[in-house]
């Protein structure tokens, strides 16, 4: 709350200085933990460089209460000047009921098909060969965040992969720590659950689930064990009570938790608290197994409006949000890594490094948030928290609810 | 028959007009009414009704695919366990807030010294609302700041007390959430039925000999039928509706422990982008609303026309 008025501070003051003639564009998105109202505030800054103004919208309570209220917004007649979405399939039906700018004049102009890196993630912006959102950052969900506190006071190292991370559970919960934090959302546990696929059952096998969405796959002998790795590392949870993904961030920053599966926006967190990777929190890219990441993020809609000089101004900030010098302050400030293959991250950090080797090697999946509609994605989430939070389900019969969700996931 | 009635009435005595233009200034004032109540509620709820047979994601289109959004909720699990805690929920709140707020009425009914300043503390919780409620309950009821920890520092060092936090209990640890913010209005609306009971039959009591648990229950009770029932659908129409509530509890959780169709609905429409489904839940919602309602209403009102 105190960081959204900060922010709102921010921008208006960035608003007086520009000329009279500005164009106010709302723009709105859920931003609002420390480093991500951070991050935004440099977008707006650039854009109000540009002699428009940015109207901050931020809808506070992570993206599943934000989006229901943009939807509704845009559907209802009362469209902002940009929001925010996941890469992916989230706003796909306002694109094809005709409700959002179409980019592809601009992105012509500007050569974004040579400068977005990976493709998929322009792709994901594609409807038939039209344009119609602007990717600003690739966020990945395979990490774990390991404190080196929790582990110096159980008197163990700090585990390097995930085989070890399971092995060195026991003596942590010895020193009346939680092995693993984990939120009560359901996306967490969901989340958590992926990213297990791939350090367990590997590439392969995700691709035949999340891309293929192939139901015998996800009966196979490959997956039970996926499944019985997670209905043991659910005992390793117990005890996290806590909602929200930051706050089981915070018991790893604070070492009363061993780790944390979570993508790579925990950064941020650890950075407000002043820990610096290597000395204070380790971070290992694929659980230390399989080093791989996805690429998913965040991309701006810009829907219709019938005013031609906030259409102009649309336009502006679509280019903005692209630019070198945006990009490198945006996501230096958010923890992410950029969408440009061409920008040079000098002041990166040790984990947004890993990040970037990985994306220059090419070891990239899509998100599931771009191969999955939100239905799909929603019923697994409900399987996966009820798999996580009550040992009574047996992991045979969750992955036989889960073979079914796959058999008509679209 | 009735332009008949009419009829006869203008004939003989010129007193009788038609029926339909009584009082016609009134109903005309009406009238933005009734449209609304047509067009919003019976409109939209017939509406919702015709959409959850399509297949609509994110906005409302004309496919039809039968019964399918009722078979997928049917046999989703978390429909399933909602439906289940809403009716513990249910029952133990129906009971527990009759029970708790009548008590609580006929002991203030004592001509108690203080009696408004304890009519005030008991009234006050209903002053907030729910999210309020919910978020002040999660912390009390939160086993590493609240309740438990108070009691393990006092030296109960074996005490396991976590409502919220065990998929067992989760939906008893929001009833309690539920009664403490709800009872005090029960406990007014039960106090006002008990001040229009008239002291002289109180004291016809007394002279027969009657003990006051029997005058209660026998004499005062069936006595206050109008208020039980204005109370009871209060109750009944909060219990359908409950979300906000468990959304600033527990979210659901621990897993999908406490969640309620209310809250199914809702994820349905928004985070899941799937309004059939979403509507397919809110038509069965409204179904077991009217399975209660018709019954009684035709107690209600069918019986006394035949008196």
């Amino acid at each position: 709350m105190k960081i959204s008025k900060t922010l709102l501070a921010c921008s208006s003051a960035f608003a007086l200085s520009t000329a009279a003639s500005a164009t106010d564009l709302e723009v709105t998105h859920w931003w609002t933990s420390g480093g991500e109202a951070a991050a935004v505030a440099e977008f707006a800054k650039a854009f109000n460089e540009s002699g428009n103004k940015w109207i901050d919208g931020a809808i506070a309570g992570s993206g599943g209460t934000a989006r229901p209220i943009m939807i509704s917004r845009i559907t209802g007649g009362d469209p902002m000047g940009a929001t925010q979405f996941n890469h992916g399939r989230q706003a796909e039906e306002l694109v094809e009921a005709g409700l959002m700018q179409d980019l592809t004049e601009l992105a012509e102009k500007e050569k974004w098909a040579e400068i977005v890196k990976p493709k998929s993630l322009l792709d994901s912006c594609t409807l038939d060969g039209k344009i119609y959102c602007v990717p600003v950052n690739i966020h990945s969900w395979q990490w774990i965040w390991l404190s080196h506190k929790a582990y110096a006071d159980a008197g163990v190292d700090v585990p390097s992969n995930w085989n070890e991370f399971v092995a060195s559970a026991p003596a942590l919960k010895k020193a009346g720590k939680v092995p693993l934090a984990m939120g009560n959302q359901s996306w967490q546990s969901k989340g958590a659950f992926d990213v297990l696929i791939i350090a367990i059952g590997g590439i392969d096998l995700w691709k035949k689930i999340y891309i293929e969405k192939d139901g015998a796959t996800a009966r196979s002998e490959g997956l039970a064990k996926v499944f019985a790795e997670v209905s043991e590392a659910r005992k390793l949870s117990e005890g996290s009570n806590v909602q929200d993904w930051n706050l089981a961030t915070n018991m790893v920053i604070t070492g009363k938790a061993g780790g944390q599966i979570m993508g790579d926006w925990a950064q941020g967190e650890f950075q407000i608290a002043k820990q610096v990777a290597g000395k204070d929190y380790t971070c290992l890219p694929g659980l230390g197994v399989n080093e791989i990441i996805s690429t998913g993020g965040d991309a701006f809609y810009f829907p219709k409006l019938n005013d031609p000089e906030k259409t102009k101004a649309q336009f502006k900030l679509a280019s903005v949000m692209m630019s070198k010098q945006a990009q490198v302050a945006f996501n230096l400030k958010k923890g992410s890594l950029p969408v440009r293959g061409d920008v040079d991250l000098a002041s990166a950090n040790d984990c947004m490094r890993k990040g970037l080797d990985i994306l220059a090697k090419g070891n990239i999946l899509p998100d599931s948030n771009q191969t999955f509609s939100p239905d799909s994605q929603g019923q697994i989430e409900d399987l996966m928290v009820e798999f996580w939070k009550d040992t009574s389900i047996t992991a045979k019969d969750a992955q036989e609810r889960f073979a079914k969700i796959i058999d008509t996931a679209e | 028959m009735l332009t008949g009635k009419a009829q006869d009435g203008v004939m003989t005595t010129q007193e009788r007009p038609n029926q339909l233009f009584r009082n016609i200034s009134a109903k005309i004032a009406a009238l933005p009414m009734i449209a609304t109540a047509l067009v919003v509620f019976l409109g939209g709820t017939l509406w919702t009704i015709f959409y959850s047979f399509t297949n609509s994601k994110l906005l409302p289109r004309l496919k039809f695919v039968g019964l399918d959004q009722y078979e997928r909720l049917w046999t989703t699990n978390r429909w399933l366990i909602s439906i289940e805690n809403l009716l513990i929920y249910g029952v133990l709140s129906l009971i527990f807030s009759l029970v708790i707020g009548f008590v609580l009425a006929a002991l203030l009914d004592q001509k108690i010294r203080f009696e408004n300043t304890f009519r005030t503390i008991l009234l006050y919780p209903f002053a907030l609302s729910f999210v309020v409620t919910g978020l002040v309950w999660q912390w009390v009821l939160n086993p590493d700041f609240g309740i438990q920890k108070v009691l393990r520092d006092m030296g109960w060092t074996s005490l396991e007390f976590d409502p919220l936090y065990n998929p067992e209990i989760v939906i008893y640890g929001i009833l309690i959430a539920g009664l403490w913010q709800g009872t005090g209005l029960i406990m007014c609306l039960m106090l006002a039925g008990l001040r229009g009971i008239d002291e002289d039959i109180w004291k016809a009591a007394r002279v027969d000999g009657i003990p006051m648990w029997k005058t209660y229950l026998f004499i005062i009770i069936p006595m206050m039928r109008g208020v039980f029932i204005t109370t009871l659908v209060i109750i009944a129409s909060g219990i359908v509706r409950i979300y906000d509530l468990v959304v600033a509890q527990t979210s659901g959780g621990p897993g999908i422990a406490s969640e309620v169709p209310a809250k199914y609905v809702y994820d349905a429409m928004f985070t899941k982008q799937n309004l059939a489904q979403g509507f397919a839940g809110s038509t069965m919602m409204l179904l077991s609303v009217l399975i209660i309602l018709i019954p009684w209403a035709y107690l209600e009102f069918g019986g006394r026309k035949r008196v």
